[in-house]
């Protein structure tokens, strides 16, 4: 029936997201082309370091996010995961990027580690400045050969799924060692395990011999999980990124995890980006907060900004559908429709149509950001000025 | 109050034999679920929390006689499930249901959603022939779907909108008690508010008693009338949601509430962080089996189990300190 339509009404099909093979043809040849220019640019061999040598915009940050935009090329078309990004890491600090799943919080954090799948994910514009002390590096410019000093290196990772990340033919101790090793190629084997018995120690593993000799199947998910994080920790990195580092946990776990992660960050000079759905957890760490919907920033702050203060009507829904304990409410406040297709992108606000307190101007562009305090940033037309448009 | 609960749990038991060797033989057993009881009067909703692997599924799954229970009662309306005939319990499923955590998985891929919904519904004869089609649309309606979904299939919806797929497939078979088992963990919170409202609003429509098992304590806090603390397949706690909020006794429940992140930078953490993790069901340790985490042990904790008791009015709790 739905075949009939479309012949019926011409070129426009009824189902919007309908797409003939021939387009699909079409799109996938000219991904193609665009793709593999990137990878090019990408592999070449001996780039001189001036190409990607850049300047950070304070110093006192570790990272600079500055208008990244990163694009999936997929055979339906172009999905827009990060549209527009700008935030700042500040040094040995927490930021907390939250946002419901597919909202493209996980995709800036890979786009910083150069891990987006490729070749069809491709950070096209922006810039991602990162501090390494007496120079600073343009990440979407940096080429994969100069990447693999900074991966693992200078930007570390935990990942969300502790029981899938680590190599279940491997000891967990000859994990540990491998990243040490590459990273410190001056270190002998037994410095390198010195090194690495001190990290499992570090994350709080009593029996190190022990689990050095482990297979990570042998270990609880609460262990893995510090293995993770002792991996991620091996070679002093500036930023550790933890995507979701506790979402698979138990709530007794996670609390063990999270209290590490406090006793942690005054030992190591590292900042943390945490990316969560959980607010409470972003509250309890983080010092500043991004709120992403729709892979845009809609508001950024800190944390007890956004927390007390909070201005989006998006943020503002986030903290109202949230059971709190101890807290009573009748009925729970619940966000109306669901998030916009990725491939379709409205041209007005992205939250425009579920938002409750939408008015005249917000059929016009996408919200320009505005300021209402030092650190504190909204897209909302709400608190724009009356004569600005 | 004095009326028959409509569901009621006796020192449930389930076991599942471990085998090994050469012939097999029975060499120990998991005890998933060790003895639990409470009961759920007609139109109220009990929740279970607990860590993962400590029975709370199980618990679920036995009372629907999903599983076979290995000893215990569970009584619906005041029969014995596990006493009912074949043909006698074919007819009492429909009121008995069940909500599944993952809605990706529990829903055929095969079958339209009409049908996915209808289905049992036609073949238990809920309704008429020739009212089928307008109950099933009815059903869709009360559960947030649109008559125009039901020729579509699972894959074209989203997380939100499967899980109400599913609720309303428990629902089409006018069910007296459902089983939702984590029904919202596997959903982002803005939807996850959307479900819980909805549960809320169906149960008041249908008077429907549920048994809620989450680990999310604050879910269950909104949605309960009653909460039992399970650990190791045991329930450790059980009381009226007010008191066990406000007062939790034992030293598991505690270190349970006190674990839940707050979203409120200023909040004062007074945190019990638990050390170690939970032991393995198949070797559980002797005595109470929290002792090995427990901050509270006493030297008797090791030998003796201890029996629930009644703390306050309707509050139990199985922990020596609490002895009478």
């Amino acid at each position: 029936m739905a075949f009939w339509n479309k012949k019926q009404n011409g070129k426009k099909s009824l189902d919007p997201n309908y797409i003939s093979a021939a387009d699909s043809a079409r799109i996938a040849r000219e991904n193609r082309k665009i793709t593999t220019a990137y990878e090019k640019k990408r592999s070449r061999k001996n780039v001189p370091e001036s190409e990607y040598l850049t300047k950070m915009r304070d110093p006192k940050n570790v990272v600079e996010f500055d208008d990244v935009h990163t694009y999936f090329y997929t055979d339906i078309g172009t999905v827009h995961a990060v549209d527009g990004v700008t935030f700042d890491i500040p040094a040995s600090s927490t930021v907390g990027v939250v946002g419901e799943s597919g909202c493209g919080k996980s995709v800036t954090a890979l786009s910083l580690m150069q891990l987006v799948q490729r070749p069809q994910g491709q950070t096209v514009k922006g810039e991602i400045r990162v501090n390494l002390g007496d120079k600073a590096y343009d990440i979407v410019r940096t080429p994969t050969e100069a990447m693999t000093h900074i991966r693992g290196n200078e930007v570390s990772m935990i990942f969300q799924e502790p029981m899938t990340s680590l190599n279940p033919v491997f000891r967990v101790g000859a994990q540990i060692d491998e990243v040490i090793r590459m990273h410190n190629p001056e270190m002998n084997p037994d410095q390198v395990k010195a090194r690495t018995l001190e990290m499992i120690n570090l994350v709080g593993i009593a029996n190190q011999e022990g689990v050095y000799g482990m297979y990570p199947h042998q270990l609880s998910g609460g262990m893995r999980q510090r293995i993770m994080i002792a991996i991620a920790l091996a070679c002093n990195p500036k930023v550790v990124i933890a995507d979701e580092p506790t979402t698979a946990l138990d709530v007794t776990i996670q609390a063990q995890i999270l209290d590490l992660f406090r006793s942690l960050k005054s030992r190591i000079n590292a900042s943390i980006i945490l990316i969560t759905h959980d607010l409470g957890v972003v509250a309890e760490m983080a010092d500043y907060v991004v709120v992403m919907y729709s892979s845009r920033i809609v508001e950024k702050g800190t944390a007890r900004e956004i927390f007390h203060d909070p201005r989006h009507p998006y943020t503002i829904g986030l903290m109202k559908s949230k059971p709190i304990l101890n807290k009573k409410v009748d009925k729970l406040y619940s966000i109306p429709g669901s998030v916009p297709s990725p491939i379709d992108m409205p041209n007005y606000c992205y939250f425009r149509d579920r938002c409750d307190k939408r008015f005249g101007r917000c059929n016009g562009a996408y919200p320009p950001q505005i300021q209402i305090s030092d650190t504190h940033f909204v897209s909302c037309y709400q608190y724009a000025p009356e004569n600005e448009k | 109050m004095n009326q028959q609960p409509l569901l009621e749990v006796k020192n449930l038991k389930k076991y599942y034999p471990l085998r090994s060797g050469f012939l097999n033989r029975v060499t120990g057993y998991v005890k998933a679920v060790d003895g639990i009881s409470f009961s759920i009067p007609q139109g109220k909703t009990m929740g279970l929390v607990g860590e993962s692997g400590c029975g709370k599924t199980t618990a679920g799954k036995t009372i629907l006689r999903l599983e076979e229970k290995t000893d215990g009662a569970v009584l619906f309306e005041g029969r014995e499930v596990y006493d009912i005939g074949k043909e006698e319990m074919r007819r009492l499923r429909p009121k008995l249901q069940i909500i599944f955590q993952d809605p990706y998985s529990s829903l055929s891929p095969r079958l339209p959603v009409g049908e996915i919904i209808g289905e049992a519904a036609r073949e238990h004869k809920i309704v008429p022939s020739d009212e089928y089609d307008d109950y099933v649309t009815k059903i869709m309606l009360d559960c947030g779907l649109q008559e125009y979904h039901k020729l579509r299939y699972p894959h074209e919806f989203s997380g939100g909108q499967r899980q109400r797929i599913c609720i309303a497939r428990a629902l089409a078979l006018n069910p007296k008690f459902v089983v939702c088992d984590e029904p919202v963990s596997a959903l982002d919170v803005s939807i996850q508010a959307q479900i819980i409202n909805l549960l809320e609003e169906l149960q008041s429509k249908f008077d429907l008693a549920y048994l809620f098992i989450s680990h999310d304590l604050s879910v269950v806090q909104h949605i309960s009338d009653a909460v039992g603390v399970m650990y190791l397949g045991s329930m450790v706690e059980y009381a009226p949601k007010d008191e066990i909020f406000a007062h939790p006794l034992h030293p598991y429940t505690e270190a349970l509430f006190s674990a839940i992140p707050v979203p409120d930078p200023d909040y004062a953490m007074n945190r019990i962080i638990l050390e170690g993790s939970i032991p393995s069901p198949a070797n559980p340790p002797s005595g109470c089996k929290f002792h090995t985490r427990c901050a509270k042990a006493m030297p008797q904790c090791k030998e003796i189990t201890p029996e629930m008791t009644e703390a306050a009015p309707g509050h139990f709790v199985s922990c020596h300190l609490f002895r009478a």
